[in-house]
């Protein structure tokens, strides 16, 4: 339930400034590159912490997420972008997911209307031989098709559901697949691990997953994985977060996730998050970034989900294995723009990538739940609470939850 | 990202003068019908495109509505790809327009190199690089290519997924091992190239005992620089799982041990090196049999995760209490 009658953690949970700037990297008199841009990095981080801090003592609740101006910047472009977004034209199913996921976390509805012409929009980048392109006229590419069939359960409604010719896209997807079991993102194009994330998390919403659609896609995962316990985007590549979700989501939805080294994975995705600045970074020894609140944040809901059942593993009892905490405080004093909308990391400019996935990364800390535990709170005002993200598809469970029922009540669709 | 609003149709935005003609003012290209983008009644996100950028692409999707591949065409797809880089479908086309023509592959690799430079981050500009490569089958210039791509962006993923896939394909692996220890030496908190040894190591000698002891003694040599980096550090635990003898393996970890014991007791304390030993004493505990031993080893771990949940390493509390309590479920009381 939600803890309105505690809308702030005791202080002790929050981390005081004195203690995060005893958190500063430890260069050890040998400078490279990597330890330069880490301070450099720390150093505005710590200035926003300071600020923050001196604040709070006058001012109860804080801090607040900007929810009026971020979602007029979400509405905005929802409707019209600048020019500057044409390097974005091949992705606009993205820009309509990104959108749409925001204002869903954020509580806000679409009107009828908006419902009806985001999903012939979405319609229009469909292709007669299946799957979505990143625009009209574009062929079809497993990020779009991923990023449509997203915006579309979120819309929810029976029109929505109906655009999606499941048939066309299982005989598309078919062709993508290479004999490793691995997925070429379009046709002719690279093969990496979001293919087959993507893939796989429509096929599942959808109710199109057969197993000679991802034949041996299980063995390709598995070889994904590196030393470090965290998956690379093709065999032997170095461990990123944003592949490791693609990669350990994509075995949770095909139920073999104890097949890859789960001590390993945990070990190399709780040492993602920063000790200073609270948020995570993509790779071992580069910088925080705030859309890693989702793609690195969302492996420990799965994790627990897996280690949950495995009587040998101690879980807390309703703590991810992160500090949420931590993670609160980098992306609402760290990554909130003043105009609304979020951000990478101070310095940076807003756009709907960070927005979507800094929210995204929110709800995870606000909402913690397992098969048999559920617990909600959140840090800072009451009204930073948004709606709780499904970890796997990445919409709200309640859109997950609506659309798998509506296409599992419909037959499988063969290859 | 701001609007711009350009004048007329040879002035670029910063003012400069050049000979672009709109493909609509083009006589040479009036057989073609443009064809406006169809976003339908009421588009969403809809983005506010330059006059060139909307003639450019109305004349690719004419282009591609009549399949033309023609040499002209192969022009119109580098204007295309200025417009947007990004833009998958005029690659997957270009590439389409190339193979029609049997066209100079020499050209298209420099334009190729170009686009790259550009756009150093970009997923398509190296899947065209890799086509190419596929259809010359002409490795020689890659590794010197993605080399001078690292120069610029020690890490990007890209360059090192290109040259991964080359020395896989083209089995030129012998003078990588020598490029990553510049590269650590340069920059010993380079993840990227800590991962590339060890990538490089399992294609070509694999992990023998002797490669082992090489290589463990190579991360210890890097530690002792640099005690809280922990690149060298996962690259240590990363060759020890890699070694199936267990003769070798458990003599290094020995002498890894007791270099990190006596490093402790100096007072360091680098969250890696003690998140070692604790996996150590893990390992260890699989195989003690009396209670009394299990205890002390498990009383050991957990006063490391009790030092690095509430000193080392706050952050990874809940972690570091997760591994103690687990280690305690699994292996203490009751027998």
């Amino acid at each position: 339930m939600s803890s309105a009658d505690d809308p702030s953690p005791p202080l002790d949970k929050r981390r005081n400034f004195h203690s995060i700037s005893r958190q500063k990297f430890d260069e050890e008199g040998h400078p490279t590159n990597s330890s330069i841009e880490q301070i450099n990095v720390e150093d505005s981080c710590l200035r926003l912490f300071e600020i923050f801090e001196a604040h709070n003592e006058e001012i109860d609740n804080l801090p607040v997420l900007n929810r009026h101006r971020t979602v007029r910047f979400l509405s905005q472009g929802l409707e019209h972008l600048a020019g500057g977004y044409d390097c974005l034209d091949a992705s606009r199913p993205w820009l309509v997911y990104w959108i749409l996921h925001s204002l869903e976390l954020l509580g806000e509805t679409l009107t009828d209307q908006q419902k009806h012409d985001i999903t012939q929009f979405l319609a229009k980048c469909q292709n007669p031989d299946g799957g979505f392109g990143g625009g009209p006229e574009q062929i079809s590419h497993l990020a779009p098709t991923y990023a449509a069939v997203n915006s579309l359960a979120i819309i929810g409604t029976q029109e929505a559901y109906e655009v999606v010719n499941r048939k066309s896209l299982v005989s598309w997807m078919d062709k993508l697949r290479c004999p490793d079991g691995s997925f070429t993102m379009h046709e002719g194009g690279e093969i990496d691990i979001r293919g087959v994330y993507c893939a796989l998390s429509v096929a599942n919403m959808l109710n199109i997953y057969t197993s000679e659609l991802f034949h041996r896609t299980d063995e390709w995962l598995l070889r994904c994985q590196t030393y470090e316990g965290g998956f690379g985007g093709t065999p032997g590549m170095e461990a990123h977060g944003g592949y490791t979700f693609c990669g350990f989501a994509a075995l949770m939805l095909m139920g073999k996730e104890k097949l890859c080294d789960i001590d390993g994975l945990l070990s190399w995705a709780a040492n993602r998050q920063m000790k200073l600045e609270g948020g995570f970074q993509g790779r071992t020894n580069k910088l925080v970034d705030g859309c890693y609140s989702f793609w690195q944040g969302g492996l420990f809901p799965l994790l627990a989900v897996s280690l949950e059942q495995d009587s040998s593993y101690s879980l807390p009892p309703s703590d991810w294995l992160f500090s949420s905490q931590g993670l609160q405080e980098y992306l609402l004093i760290c990554c909130q723009d003043v105009r609304g909308g979020l951000i990478d990391k101070p310095g940076k400019n807003r756009d709907f990538y960070h927005t979507c996935y800094t929210l995204s990364g929110l709800s995870l800390c606000q909402h913690y739940r397992t098969r048999t535990r559920d617990k909600t709170e959140c840090f800072g005002d009451p009204s930073n609470l948004l709606v709780e993200t499904h970890p796997v598809y990445n919409v709200s469970i309640e859109a997950a939850n609506a659309a798998t029922k509506y296409f599992n009540s419909l037959p499988t669709v063969k290859l | 990202m701001g609007d711009e609003d350009y004048r007329s149709s040879s002035e670029e935005p910063n003012g400069e003068m050049t000979d672009w003609v709109f493909y609509r003012d083009r006589p040479e290209w009036r057989d073609v019908t443009p064809v406006p983008q169809d976003d339908g009644a009421n588009p969403v996100v809809r983005i506010a495109y330059s006059e060139r950028f909307t003639d450019v692409y109305d004349y690719f999707r004419g282009v591609m509505r009549t399949g033309e591949k023609s040499a002209r065409v192969l022009q119109l797809t580098e204007d295309a790809l200025e417009q947007n880089p990004a833009n998958y479908t005029v690659w997957y086309y270009r590439r389409e327009v190339l193979k029609a023509l049997d066209s100079d592959l020499k050209k298209e690799m420099k334009y190729c190199r170009d686009m790259i430079e550009d756009h150093p981050k970009n997923y398509q500009v190296w899947q065209h690089r890799r086509a190419l490569i596929e259809w010359t089958q002409d490795p020689t210039a890659e590794l010197r290519f993605t080399e001078m791509i690292l120069s610029g962006d020690q890490k990007n993923y890209h360059a090192w997924q290109h040259r991964q896939w080359v020395l896989a394909t083209f089995n030129l692996w012998d003078k990588e091992l020598a490029y990553i220890d510049d590269l650590i030496e340069v920059d010993i908190r380079n993840n990227s190239a800590w991962n590339q040894r060890f990538f490089v190591i399992s294609h070509s000698e694999g992990w023998t005992p002797e490669v082992v002891d090489r290589e463990v003694n190579f991360a210890l040599d890097k530690i002792k620089k640099v005690v809280k980096n922990e690149s060298s550090w996962n690259y240590l635990k990363g060759v020890l799982n890699a070694c199936d003898n267990e003769e070798k393996k458990g003599e290094l970890k020995l002498k890894i041990r007791s270099w990190c014991e006596e490093k402790y007791s100096q007072g360091e304390e680098s969250s890696y090196m003690l998140s070692f030993i604790i996996d150590v004493l893990q390992q260890d505990l699989e195989g003690i049999k009396s209670t009394e031993e299990k205890t002390k080893v498990l009383d050991r771990i957990e006063s490391l995760c009790v030092r690095l949940a509430t000193h080392c390493d706050t952050i990874r509390a809940n972690y570091w209490n997760f591994i103690k309590d687990s280690a305690k479920l699994r292996h203490g009381g009751g027998g």
